[in-house]
């Protein structure tokens, strides 16, 4: 630092007073580095192992509630993008007024938004969200929700058996199921006439750079695995996910598959920089009746994945009795019906069926929405991962996402 | 170098002040803001780089001193080497569109002061609009059923089965577009106080326009290249919205941004992106020490 100063008489000046400055601000410095480090371990120490407690419940002077959900999931106003009709009845009957919000795009970068805020038990906005199984499995095992008051969601009771018992949720205090569905395929009608079967269709060369797949592990690869003559809901090991992955990474690496996302994949079907896609069940019925009758949706040959979405309350909402007012409401079966007639998924409520006579008998026997034992014995369920395998496989999945 | 603009000036005396106490206080906010908001967060990037997972559940770690988690580089390394090469050709970019531009608003339209204004708003005004907004408005101008991309396939400058969103062309262009007003700004303000008389002199010693260009003018907007340069390289190479898959990216265009948001939003693995993270920063600071020494502007800093 014994270089010559400047000529300038100003800076020169300038230059001395910051040199004699220079001791106290070094001192100031390390003060600052160990009251950061001593900081730093402060936050470090404690954390991740307590669980957050659950926020106290404001629901009787507070008549509001927002409910985070997937994209074309709720029936919505034909004429009036915006209205869900439904919804609007919930809240004349209640006086609950609730914002209901597209805000799941995906379950991992749902929970990586909220991950933070659900581990200090902090309010995430969202009183009620619908999230997957496994990602319900996960929030449940981490205490990131609310236990259900039972006695405030009779309607409960119209719960189909098969879905009362699940490994993660045992009798169902913490969750309840929305909607069910199945991951399939999808073809533009115009530009593929000849369809699709198989997810071995999908490698078709014709269909080159036009084929999108979903960002969610669980159905992508278990199609493929499902393909490859894996079931899935077998306890199969890590070799036959690789082997999955493997045809997945060819795949992506020789331009066949074009983009790989969350619902946003419905944008590229109706721009058609997709022609095909790994989808979800109901969405095709939704873009079908938005942008016109030119998409089909089909269980591959060699089985689909099934899935259902489920009601939790994050631990950080006041609005539990709110929420759990809602619930209620979409477990009358009528409801649960007309919601069924335009999401085109599987509802979980018995006497749906029933009710959907009134509406629209000829739904009363689609498939995706009242499926029977032979649909569904073509479909499985992803089976739980272990918190290592989560690690491993979803590591492998994000690596092809990256392209490495 | 840029007081020479000033050397004809007599310098104004100061009256100097021996305000030691003043001084400090003055800096304390500062102090404190650079505490708070850089060192601790940097302290717990760094611990966290070296935590192992701790078993029980998904995406939790404990503290520890993994040092292998810094292997990831090995595995990411396609993406970083990626990330320098879309940032290096941004910042070229960037600079052969913006010096043009900041020399015609800061020099050639100086008889116009309205003119001068006027353009540097327009330079400005796309910060009006969220980068986001801008980045999905191009990625929809830019998608396969696009007037403009049908066009090109219309008059064959482009194959019929050819894409532009997910290449890397769409992120290079992406990011250059972004940065274009980081890198003109800078460089306005230096060439606006390019003292034209320098380049008449030279003129008049008979240089060509090009050795005065050369030899005057890009010297005495040294400061602005560099400062503006830097703007522009350091934000592109860390830069994870644009070869993003939801805008212009695709898989074959992961930069490192986009591996660090994917390990730390979706596969939860904190360790390695803080470990990328910190390999990011260190490899970014020593570009640009040999950057700023090779371009001999250590005053700058």
């Amino acid at each position: 630092m014994t270089r010559e100063l400047p000529q300038d008489p100003m800076i020169r000046r300038l230059i001395q007073q910051a040199k004699q400055a220079n001791l106290s601000r070094r001192t100031v410095l390390q003060g600052a580095g160990i009251g950061a480090a001593a900081l730093t371990l402060a936050a470090c120490a404690p954390g991740a192992a307590s669980k957050p407690t659950p926020a106290v419940d404001k629901s009787a002077t507070d008549k509001t509630l927002y409910w985070a959900n997937w994209a074309a999931y709720l029936d919505e106003d034909p004429n009036n993008k915006g209205k869900y009709p439904t919804l609007d009845a919930f809240e004349k009957q209640t006086g609950i007024k609730v914002t209901y919000s597209v805000d799941v795009d995906d379950n991992n970068t749902y929970y990586g938004k909220v991950k933070g805020q659900l581990a200090l038990g902090q309010d995430i906005g969202a009183d009620t969200v619908c999230l997957t199984d496994w990602m319900v499995s996960r929030l449940i095992s981490l205490g990131y929700v609310q236990e259900f008051d039972r006695s405030k969601i009779p309607n409960a009771k119209n719960l189909t058996p098969a879905l009362q018992n699940p490994d993660f949720d045992k009798g169902r205090t913490k969750s309840l199921p929305w909607q069910g569905g199945f991951a399939g395929i999808c073809w533009n009608k115009e530009k593929v006439p000849g369809g699709l079967k198989s997810v071995a269709d999908l490698w078709d060369p014709s269909l080159k750079g036009r084929v999108g797949v979903l960002s969610e592990m669980r159905d992508t690869i278990g199609l493929i695995m499902m393909q490859q003559g894996v079931d899935i809901s077998s306890n199969w090991g890590a070799d036959k996910f690789h082997n999955a992955i493997d045809e997945f990474k060819k795949q992506v690496d020789n331009g066949q598959i074009r983009n790989i996302k969350g619902n946003a994949y419905l944008e590229d079907l109706k721009s058609e920089d997709t022609l095909a896609a790994i989808c979800w069940s109901g969405d095709i019925t939704v873009i079908n009746a938005e942008a016109g009758d030119k998409w089909e949706f089909a269980i591959p040959t060699a089985g689909g994945t099934l899935w259902n979405d489920n009601f939790v309350i994050p631990i950080g909402s006041k609005k539990k009795a709110n929420a759990e007012t809602l619930i209620n409401y979409y477990y009358e079966p009528e409801v649960a019906a007309t919601v069924a007639a335009w999401v085109n998924y599987i509802t979980p409520v018995v006497g749906a069926k029933e009710a959907m006579l009134a509406i629209d008998p000829a739904l009363a026997d689609n498939q995706l929405i009242f499926p029977s034992e032979q649909t569904l014995a073509n479909t499985k369920i992803f089976r739980t991962l272990k918190p290592s395998e989560e690690s491993e496989f979803g590591a492998a999945f994000q690596a092809v996402l990256l392209g490495s | 170098m840029a007081f020479a603009a000033f050397a004809t000036e007599t310098a104004k005396e100061q009256t100097p002040r021996r305000g030691g106490k003043i001084a400090l206080l003055l800096l304390v906010p500062g102090l404190l803001y650079l505490g708070l908001f850089f060192l601790v967060p940097l302290f717990s990037l760094v611990f966290t780089s070296l935590q192992a997972p701790s078993g029980v559940n998904f995406g939790q770690f404990e503290a520890a001193f993994k040092i292998e988690n810094y292997a990831v580089f090995g595995q990411y390394s396609e993406q970083i080497l990626r990330s320098f090469l879309y940032a290096v050709l941004a910042t070229v970019f960037a600079l052969l569109f913006s010096y043009p531009l900041a020399y015609f608003i800061g020099v050639k339209a100086r008889p116009w002061p309205l003119l001068q204004n006027l353009m540097l708003v327009l330079v400005i005004a796309p910060f009006f609009i969220s980068f986001l907004l801008r980045t999905i408005a191009w990625k929809s101008m830019l998608s396969d059923e696009s007037p403009f991309v049908t066009g090109l396939k219309a008059i064959s400058l482009l194959a019929p089965d050819a894409h532009i969103t997910g290449t890397p062309f769409a992120v290079v262009f992406g990011l250059t577009y972004n940065f274009i007003p980081f890198m003109t700004l800078p460089l306005y303000a230096s060439l606006e106080r390019l003292d034209t008389r320098y380049l008449e002199a030279g003129s008049d010693l008979y240089a060509k326009p090009f050795t005065t260009f050369r030899t005057v003018t890009i010297p005495l907007s040294m400061p602005g290249i560099v400062s503006g340069v830097l703007l522009t390289f350091i934000p592109a190479a860390g830069d994870y919205v644009n070869a993003s898959r939801e805008f212009l990216g695709g898989t074959g265009t992961a930069m490192i941004g986009n591996v660090i948001e994917s390990n730390f939003l979706l596969s939860n693995n904190y360790p390695a992106a803080a470990a990328l993270s910190i390999i990011l920063m260190l490899a970014i600071l020593v570009i640009v020490l040999v950057y700023v020494r090779v371009s001999g502007t250590k005053d700058l800093l």
